[in-house]
């Protein structure tokens, strides 16, 4: 589109009914995302970081503000197959092969035979996982199966994906293998990255902005533009640039009494 | 609370509705036939009347069975022989004995299984298949076998009561006590706990909930092996042998009565059950 | 006491003594149908001689040897008394009954409304003695198969209802979500969702439901049957106290019933291959 904002907020409320009364989620969360950025969102639990991720996919909706995915509103932008979601757990059906699993969305989405079996094995190529079509969910560890859903997200031509704490289940040296092949990814396929996470180096490593939240009221407290270079080897976690934003992002979690 | 009372209430309506239409429809043949014989032809409203008040109908109206039941259950003497009270007890008594023995008989052979292996490898696969085979067609056997050397009455149908609500109780509880997790029987181990300790302590308390869910599924076995028990004897006390006899004589009423009076039985037994599930496990502070 | 007696009681030692070795031995894994053959084995060995031993008529408690025999000798009435009451009124009862339970949980599913008020309903109908319909359904079916068909239908159909309702609520949140975000249509998300995690809970009501065919199959007999059936055989015979007739039938039946469970226990582990229990992860 040429529109540049691919995903835009303008003081976006979220109150939640529960059996306990209403929690606000979200109260006046304003954003804007251009193409191509790799956006986190980060913060503790109940921040409405994934409520925010879950009213862009069309999952919940606001009770007031405006919120457009690629110019139109998230419900539409949804079914013009703009997004693909990856969540915390992997999800794939066990009773599914890994083919299968990743074919899923096209088969739903009416895509025919033939291309389906195109598509699926350029995203599995992308993701280093082509040679295991046919294994099943339960043969293959937790990253491969966070990578299967990765791909599965890739794999109908989306243009923004979508990402909740995807990595949040597996241990550190797994984490920061698959966030190494995130990004070369991301460069590969130019997609506007929103990623949801717990942890700050990792926020920090993958992002081109990066929205800290704070709870109660779920709201954004502060939005820091990263200036790291485009080209990321891991080692640049010791850099003095990388520490100094990464402190920034604690000043802000500080300040939305995150550590409390 | 009103979102599951008003469905069922609606569904129950739903159901009553349903019924009161199939018994005109089930009924009316015997009522046209009788018309033709009178040389009458039948509005609709005296076909209604008539298929609900016939006295064999083909399918009783509820309110037919409902008077049938306030009938014998209120205005009889509780020892005449047409009180479903009376009936009712006879089949209660044995439900209630049998049920209580293979508990007992159950929870010590569970027991058993858990803690020897040789137990274990040998009885319990027995166990297992035992839910596959239609035990209840014994019972025609055990009741005449009984009766032959002179056991009769109330405990043939005790027996029959009590190894149908055996087999889900040495199930249930197999699976219950062997319910904790590898983790925490080893931290049981660390402390040096007895295997008697490990049983008060540990899979006791956590083979509740399965122990009420196979006490339930027993006591229902149990009224089911009652009722069967009662029909080889030449049914003469009880809710089978009210049945058994209603069949035989055409009194549908009294079969349709009998059969409430069983399932209000079993219902209200059931629920005994689980209402003292509900406060064991309050007192015990674990989610049903 | 006699000395077959004595024997068969030293064998069933004996074999017990065996099953408590096999249980300590490592060899386990390989050998684990020994112990409950060798405990049946050793049992049946006893009731042979119990029945000399303890001066016990026949006619009350036949000896495995005479039932087998009969067995032997009965095969055409024990056949057409399986395919009476199994064939004709289990077995359709069963996939008539299953069939229906099926497409009303279907039908359930669609509308939340009806599953709240039915899903308590069914749990209370599937407690209740069901058995007692037969008298009733012999009415009005008559005493041919039909009427035991009908039964069966019946006791199956709420078990069969509650489990397959069960099931179909089974997937997880996360999945549902994934099918949201593809914008499936209902249709969709049940065909290739919904029916795949609710097959467990399906098929735990299938072998409940082959037990209850059976059995309501058998006592719908009781109460009223054309001159044959596994069930007419057995209260006729018991009549008669021709014990052993009885025992054959039942033997009968428990091999039908123990077969019809394992041929669902072996679909099981087809299409559901891919469940936890059936990869034997250790529980």
């Amino acid at each position: 589109m040429n529109d540049p904002k691919i995903i835009m907020a303008q003081d976006v409320n979220l109150v939640f009914e529960t059996g306990d009364g209403p929690v606000v989620a979200l109260k006046d969360v304003s954003l804007d995302i251009k193409k191509g950025e790799f956006v986190s969102f980060i913060g503790p639990s109940g921040c409405g970081k994934t409520t925010l991720l879950r009213a862009i996919a069309a999952l919940e909706k606001p009770n007031s503000g405006a919120l457009t995915v690629n110019g139109m509103s998230p419900e539409e932008a949804r079914q013009q197959r703009a997004y693909g979601y990856v969540f915390q757990a992997a999800g794939l059906y066990p009773w599914r092969s890994i083919a299968k699993n990743v074919r899923l969305p096209l088969e739903v989405m009416g895509f025919e035979k033939s291309e389906m079996a195109v598509r699926v094995k350029k995203v599995l190529d992308l993701v280093d996982l082509s040679g295991f079509e046919n294994k099943y969910p339960w043969q293959l560890s937790g990253g491969m199966q966070q990578r299967v859903s990765i791909a599965r997200a890739l794999c109908f031509d989306a243009n923004i994906l979508l990402m909740d704490e995807p990595f949040g289940a597996l241990d550190e040296i797994v984490r920061d293998y698959l966030n190494e092949q995130l990004l070369k990814l991301w460069h590969s396929t130019n997609k506007t990255i929103c990623f949801v996470t717990h942890s700050i180096p990792e926020a920090v490593y993958l992002s081109t902005k990066i929205v800290v939240m704070s709870p109660r009221p779920g709201r954004i407290i502060d939005i820091i533009e990263s200036d790291l270079p485009n080209e990321r080897p891991l080692e640049i976690r010791d850099t003095k640039k990388f520490i100094n934003i990464a402190q920034r992002v604690r000043e802000g979690l500080k300040a939305g009494h995150s550590y409390e | 609370m009103n979102k599951t009372i008003f469905p069922i209430a609606v569904i129950s309506v739903c159901i009553l509705i349903v019924w009161y239409v199939f018994s005109i429809i089930l009924n009316s043949s015997w009522a046209f036939d009788k018309a033709e014989r009178n040389k009458v032809q039948l509005t609709f409203i005296e076909l209604v009347d008539d298929t609900w008040s016939q006295k064999k109908p083909k399918l009783p109206a509820p309110h037919q069975v409902g008077q049938e039941m306030w009938k014998t259950i209120f205005y009889k003497k509780v020892t005449s022989k047409r009180s479903l009270v009376y009936h009712g007890w006879i089949t209660l008594s044995a439900t209630l004995s049998g049920f209580l023995l293979g508990t007992i008989l159950g929870i010590c052979l569970a027991l058993a299984i858990v803690h020897d292996k040789a137990t274990d490898l040998s009885v319990m696969p027995w166990i297992i298949t035992s839910q596959t085979i239609p035990i209840l067609a014994l019972a025609p056997m055990i009741i005449v076998v009984l009766s032959s050397i002179g056991f009769t009455g109330l405990m043939p149908k005790a027996v029959i009561s009590m190894y149908l609500s055996f087999f889900p109780i040495v199930v249930g509880m197999v699976k219950g006590l062997r319910s904790p997790d590898l983790l925490e029987i080893d931290q049981m181990k660390t402390w040096s706990a007895s295997r008697l300790q490990i049983l008060l302590k540990l899979r006791f308390p956590k083979s509740i909930p399965y122990l009420f869910t196979s006490l339930k599924l027993g006591m229902a076995a149990s009224l089911v092996g009652a009722i069967v028990g009662e029909l080889p004897s030449g049914a003469i006390a009880g809710l089978g042998a009210r049945m058994l006899s209603g069949s035989y004589y055409g009194q549908t009423i009294q079969i349709w009565s009998a059969l409430f009076t069983a399932a209000i039985l079993a219902a209200s037994l059931v629920g005994l059950i689980g209402a003292i599930q509900t406060l064991v496990s309050k007192r015990m502070m674990v989610s049903q | 006491m006699s000395l077959f007696f004595i024997l068969s009681l030293g064998v069933w030692i004996f074999a017990w003594i065996l099953n408590i070795a096999i249980a300590k031995s490592k060899f386990l894994k390989i050998k684990k149908a020994i112990p409950p053959l060798l405990f049946g084995g050793s049992l049946l060995l006893i009731w042979e001689a119990s029945i000399g031993a303890f001066d016990i008529s026949p006619v009350i408690l036949p000896p495995p040897s005479l039932v087998f025999i009969k067995l032997i000798n009965s095969t055409s009435i024990l056949w057409g008394d399986f395919v009476q009451t199994f064939v004709k009124g289990a077995l359709t009862g069963y996939i008539f009954g299953c069939s229906a339970a099926f497409a009303v949980a279907i039908l359930v599913d669609r509308f939340k409304f009806l599953e709240r008020g039915l899903l308590p309903v069914g749990n209370f109908m599937a407690a209740l003695p069901i058995i007692g319909t037969a008298p009733i359904l012999v009415r009005w079916f008559g005493f041919g198969w039909e009427s035991k068909s009908a039964v069966v239908t019946v006791m199956v159909f709420f078990p069969m209802l509650i489990n397959t309702i069960q099931g179909l609520q089974m997937s997880d949140r996360i999945h549902r979500d994934l099918m949201q975000t593809y914008n499936a249509t209902p249709a969709q998300t049940l065909i290739k969702l919904r029916l795949a995690t609710a097959m467990p809970f399906i098929f735990n009501g299938l072998k409940i439901c082959s037990t209850l065919a059976l059995i309501g199959a058998i006592v719908a007999e009781f109460f009223g049957s054309p001159i044959k059936g596994i069930g007419f055989r057995i209260s006729t015979e018991v009549g008669r106290f021709a014990l052993d007739m009885v025992w054959a039938e039942i033997t009968i039946a428990a091999i039908a019933g123990s077969l019809f469970y394992g041929g669902i226990v072996l679909v099981e582990k087809v299409v559901t291959f891919w469940h936890p229990s059936q990869r034997g992860r250790a529980y």
